[in-house]
């Protein structure tokens, strides 16, 4: 339980201060959310590529898989892997393979959503 | 006798909103910092029910994890709660997974009318699709430098 309690509050920190650098990122300079995505997703394969994700992971938890830096590190580590089991390509099928669960996860519930819910007229 | 204002309207007028802006940088980064955090202690909690009380493998565990935080974000976008919560939370709630499925939630619920196969099914991607693009080459980059290093090391 204690553990627990311990895990929460790094994931609490580590995942919070992720936000927080994206949130500066927005204020002070003309960043839009759409290339904060994209970097933060960028900045995770290489922070997995340098070697430093994989610890990061093991200390905060879900504090660093959560933020999409996280899907990065999945994506680094499905290239590792595929190369390891399959050479050279696993190049091309490492990064989508790892990946999978998660696009294939956004894009039923995106869709079904767009089934069930009727957008709001936008507000001018 | 008359006392004399050290900032003259204009200056007065950059200090305030310079002063504002830095309070308002503030206190949007608290926001994102409590609500990103929240968030990612909400997906260690699951973790740990899904890894101690289902039994399920670290690797399942993780995946069962983006997946519940994803479909939560779909379904909050489709009642219309998620865009109320980003507003205030603005980074907090786009940084985790749960800025990605609002991002292909989103314009999918907002382009029905555009028809399901060039509404729905391309604008589903308007987001979602430079985030996989440059995510992919970023793998595949790696992969190249990391399967020729392994060649010689």
């Amino acid at each position: 339980m204690q553990d627990l309690i311990l895990d929460c509050v790094k994931a609490f920190l580590v995942g919070g201060a992720f936000c927080v650098i994206a949130q500066l990122l927005i204020d002070l300079t003309a960043i839009t959310p759409a290339r904060i995505l994209v970097l933060y997703v960028c900045s995770g394969v290489f922070l997995s590529a340098v070697g430093l994700f994989e610890p990061l992971r093991r200390f905060a938890g879900c504090g660093a898989s959560v933020p999409l830096v996280g899907f990065g590190g999945l994506i680094a580590r499905g290239v590792r892997e595929a190369i390891q089991k399959d050479g050279v390509m696993g190049i091309l099928s490492g990064p989508l393979t790892a990946s999978a669960a998660g696009i294939a996860a956004a894009l039923t519930f995106g869709f079904l959503a767009a089934v069930f819910f009727k957008g709001k007229p936008k507000k001018l | 006798m008359e006392q004399k204002l050290y900032l003259d309207k204009k200056r007065y007028g950059a200090y305030v909103k310079g002063r504002a802006a830095r309070s308002h940088v503030f206190s949007n980064c608290t926001n994102a910092f409590l609500v990103g955090g929240s968030i990612c202690t909400l997906g260690q909690a699951l973790l740990g029910f899904y890894g101690q009380v289902l039994g399920m493998d670290e690797r399942a565990s993780a995946t069962g994890v983006s997946v519940s935080l994803i479909f939560l974000a779909a379904l909050l976008t489709g009642i219309g709660v998620f865009d109320r919560i980003g507003r205030v939370a603005g980074a907090g709630t786009l940084v985790p997974i749960t800025g990605f499925s609002n991002a292909v939630t989103s314009p999918a619920i907002d382009t029905r009318s555009e028809g399901w196969v060039m509404g729905v099914g391309a604008k589903i991607f308007t987001v979602a699709g430079p985030v996989i693009l440059y995510g992919t080459l970023s793998g595949v980059l790696y992969g190249t430098v990391y399967y020729i290093l392994s060649l010689f090391l």
